[in-house]
């Protein structure tokens, strides 16, 4: 018997949330007034959780380790944010959108949470709107939509170039309301240092005040981890610099069951790097691929040219280029889905095609498209025979009427301006799917312990779509967890306020206490940067966009070799009682050195290559899918949560089995 | 390329400050200029010494985390971008950047480069939101058509991403643009009538009540802000303000 209930509900799927909602126990709104719910981070998922939550009465705790609720990193989001509305009359629907979800994610989501998010997502944009959230609209004064990689249909509402700022915003807004109003007490720059759990239960944490360095103890009924996701694991990722696992991983260790660690998503538009100081990617959306087709030179001497400044790419003929996701995949091209297209670049680099100095980049060219675009506009405006140059102008005008700002951003950081020249684009990680373990109503297997938004595994599987992370952090915090969390909460009115000074308060933070001073007294000779490079390395080497047995056995000696030298050898300037850069990312690190031992032997036990896991060991062999990814239903249709252990090495594998009743399994085919 | 920095030190919020110098060597011109304060930060740690303190994040211009007043500019020489996008390019070789915080009496240094941005949080408590509570029967989104106009006047102001440098860069540490941003937003939206006076009015108290400065019109706000918030809504703000107070009888 496994240790994992997923607490489906009974039924139709498109019943379960509405006869879930009518079954589960609720709080009286007196009752409320005497319950504290903590919320860690307050990006969309924790920001709408915390908002929702003090809008029924709940008191609210909400931390962030920024000077603003407003700062966590769903700001960045660009693209947009997927909804079933079918407002473009083009056949969408709930099912539409829980079926490509449940696709795009190589069927290794569960049906029951994917069909819910399908289901609320129309909601969360009435939601926003309400609240003032300018999205972009039509000139009849309705709201407009876009169309994003992999589905069929125009889903993906959007706010110019920065959707995620938007609904963040939104989020603050309500969240500001609260704080105004007594309901939620901020606690900015601070950071969760550990969970305290007693008698098997969430009660509180243990968070240190960034300002003056304090060890602070927070009691509450509920806690809920909505921190976000673990890619800065890779050093470089497209994350904020201040982006970690901590919360989760200290969860993890206090019971949380850590949910397939290793499907991670790598972006393939994305900045490449320009050197050894780099200390962050920075993305370009999506949405370029719908206008940019990617190629790299077909002869390796135009490749040598080109590094060596002797070439140009404009000076390549079309018959010099090859255009490889359209030659790859004649059907979607340069729209395949992400963990296709970032394969598809690694292999042609791996094979020497790349075409910057350290040979990891192609191209993203937008000629073809700014001739297309101009041609027709020349036409539109009645310009007669427009001469070639006219075209271009022309042309040029409109790709900077759709991608103007991520034009300027690209020239800001490079230096070359892309409507000139083409873009130069490699892939990087972006996005974590795996992440702590729930059951159907959010909770972890602590119980009153919850996880909403990136920190949680449940709704993208091995991949997750395009404007898919906002809609879930938006219906975790807004249309899941204020329902579901009433429900343990019920039992809770009789509990009354939780001291914090008994035992396992006192112990937690002595715990806490400890581990810090240990750092901090190690004084070696090593910045923690040193450590965070070489773990990047090694999982961008060895536990990045290809995997295989030989390679990941060594990734995980090699891991904790790197921690333990770490806790020997590295070096923290200034003081505990104060606020210190270096030790809270000491302490970051740390974690990711745990982690990134277990995100390696969960890749290394999923022999199958499923969404942005690719096991080279699992490829199709012949046929029409030669050298495509193989996944394995036989004997991985299971979520992998791992138990805690003391050591990363030691986990314990527990399976969640995933039946599929209402989709059928099909292996994804982009050719 | 090398340089030579004049760094604003200052252990704490109630220590004096001052300027130290640091040469910093071999810095790629494709570097951002946090990243040139990265190396700088590194050197300093394997030196023994304690690296500067400064704020950031996102590091790709959004989240309003970052901040710096560097040659004398609110996130440096470059237009429309924040320091986290500033690019080395922008410098010379052998030449001496000062690096100093934000200064402004509502927004004090807590160490080195970091100020305390929280008087802008509670101007936001004060009334920067609609009062709509979450539910899933919230009326259909396309049942309010917004003009077009209206709904992108409302995306331009929001656009603000609240790093400060308005109030940093105004002689009057008037935090005018900043909140004319959010007034303006919901001035221009249907959902934002309800409490469109109240809104102009608390907010504009919260800030007079957090010590910022008033607006004079010099426009220097507009030239630093990264995101190119225009003044006009200060204008916007101006007639908010004075309509509410004229009509609320508050």
């Amino acid at each position: 018997m496994s240790k994992l209930d997923s607490k489906i509900p009974e039924g139709p799927i498109k019943d379960k949330w509405t006869n879930h909602k009518n079954h589960i126990n609720l709080v009286n709104p007196a009752n409320k007034r005497h319950i504290d719910v903590i919320v860690v981070g307050t990006g969309l998922a924790g920001g709408s959780a915390a908002a929702s939550l003090a809008e029924m009465g709940y008191k609210v705790k909400a931390f962030a380790y920024q000077d603003s609720p407003r700062r966590a990193h769903s700001i960045a989001a660009q693209g947009g944010i997927n909804a079933a509305k079918n407002y473009q009359n083009d056949g969408d629907s709930t099912y539409r959108l829980f079926y490509d979800t449940v696709k795009g994610g190589d069927y290794r989501s569960r049906e029951a949470n994917v069909y819910r998010l399908a289901e609320v997502s129309g909601n969360i944009i009435d939601q926003c709107v309400a609240q003032g959230v300018p999205f972009a609209r039509d000139y009849g004064g309705l709201l407009d939509n876009r169309s994003f990689g992999g589905v069929l249909v125009s889903r993906t509402f959007y706010a110019k170039g920065q959707t995620g700022q938007q609904l963040l915003l939104g989020a603050y807004s309500a969240m500001n309301r609260q704080i105004g109003k007594g309901k939620i007490t901020m606690y900015n720059r601070h950071e969760m240092m550990d969970l305290v759990v007693i008698d098997g239960k969430a009660r509180g944490i243990i968070a240190r005040n960034m300002i003056t360095g304090e060890i602070e103890k927070h009691s509450a009924h509920a806690v809920v981890i909505a921190s976000g996701g673990y890619g800065n694991v890779f050093f470089l990722s497209t994350n904020a610099m201040g982006s970690n696992v901590s919360a989760a991983w200290k969860i993890h260790k206090k019971g949380a069951f850590f949910a397939n660690p290793c499907y991670t998503q790598i972006h393939p538009t994305c900045i490449p790097r320009s050197g050894d100081q780099q200390s962050k990617l920075t993305l370009m959306s999506e949405s370029l691929r719908n206008d940019g087709r990617i190629w790299v030179p077909k002869s390796i001497d135009d490749v040598k040219a080109i590094r060596e400044g002797r070439k140009k790419p404009t000076d390549l003929s079309e018959e010099e280029r090859d255009y490889y996701l359209e030659r790859r995949y004649p059907a979607f091209g340069n729209l395949v889905p992400r963990d296709v297209a970032s394969r598809a670049a690694k292999e042609r680099c791996d094979a020497g095609f790349g075409v910057n100095a350290t040979g990891e980049a192609v191209y993203l060219d937008f000629k073809s498209a700014i001739q297309r675009y101009g041609k027709e506009r020349a036409l539109v405006s009645g310009v007669d025979n427009p001469s070639a140059e006219k075209i271009i102008e022309l042309g040029e005008q409109v790709i900077e009427e759709k991608y103007g700002n991520l034009f300027q951003m690209y020239e800001k950081i490079v230096d070359q301006n892309p409507y000139k020249t083409p873009m130069m684009i490699y892939p990087a990680v972006h996005y974590t799917m795996g992440g702590i373990w729930v059951d159907y109503n959010l909770m972890t297997t602590i119980p009153g312990c919850y996880a909403a938004g990136e920190a949680n595994f449940s709704d993208h599987g091995a991949n997750r779509l395009g404007a898919s992370a906002l809609m879930q952090g938006l219906a975790d915090g807004y249309f899941v967890l204020p329902y579901t969390i009433g429900d343990y909460l019920a039992d809770e009115i009789r509990t009354g306020p939780i001291p914090t000074d008994s035992p396992e308060f006192n112990a937690a933070e002595k715990e806490v206490k400890d581990r810090l001073e240990k750092l901090i007294s190690i004084k070696g000779t090593k910045s923690v940067d040193y450590f965070h490079k070489r773990l990047g390395k090694i999982m961008w080497d060895n536990v990045g966009m290809a995997r295989n047995e030989q390679g990941l056995k060594e990734a995980m000696v090699e891991i904790k070799k790197i921690r333990e030298e770490f806790w020997k050898d590295v070096r923290i300037p200034g003081g505990l009682n104060e606020l210190n850069p270096e030790l809270e990312k000491a302490g970051r690190v740390a974690d990711f050195l745990e982690l990134g031992e277990l995100f390696a032997k969960d890749a290394l036990h999923r022999n199958e290559s499923c969404g942005g896991h690719f096991r080279e060991e699992s490829v199709e062999l012949d046929g029409e899918q030669k050298g495509e990814a193989k996944r394995n239903d036989k004997d991985y249709a299971y979520v992998a949560a791992w138990e805690y252990k003391g050591e990363p090495a030691d986990s314990v594998l527990h399976k969640e089995e995933l039946t599929f009743n209402d989709i059928e399994l099909k292996q994804r085919s982009y050719k | 390329m090398n340089l030579t920095l004049k760094v604003w030190r200052q252990k704490d919020a109630k220590a004096k400050g001052g300027l130290e110098t640091y040469q910093i060597k071999n810095v790629s011109e494709h570097s951002s200029f946090l990243e040139m304060l990265d190396l700088l930060n590194e050197d300093l740690i394997n030196k023994g010494e304690e690296p500067v303190a400064f704020d950031h994040d996102c590091r790709e211009g959004i989240c309003g985390m970052c901040s710096l007043y560097i040659n004398g500019e609110a996130h440096g020489p470059d237009r429309k971008v924040t320091t986290c996008q500033l690019h080395m390019r922008m410098f010379k070789d052998g030449e001496t950047v000062y690096i100093e915080p934000w200064r402004s009496k509502a927004m004090p240094v807590i160490k080195d480069l970091i100020v305390d941005r929280t008087s802008l949080e509670r101007i936001q408590q004060a009334g920067g939101f609609i009062s709509v509570n979450t539910s899933g029967n919230t009326q259909d989104a396309n049942a309010l058509p917004i003009p077009k106009p209206m709904a992108d006047k409302a995306m331009d102001a929001a656009t603000c991403i609240g790093c400060g440098a308005c109030v940093a860069t105004c002689k009057n540490s008037s935090a005018m643009l900043f909140v004319a941003a959010k007034v303006a937003q919901y001035s221009y939206l249907p959902q934002g009538q309800i409490e469109r006076k109240e809104r102009a009015l608390n907010m504009v108290e919260q800030m007079d009540k957090e010590g910022f400065g008033n607006c004079t019109n010099t426009g220097a706000c507009e030239v630093e802000c990264p995101k190119g918030i225009s003044l006009e809504f200060i204008a916007r703000l101006n007639s908010e303000y004075l309509g509410a107070s004229v009509t609320s009888g508050q």
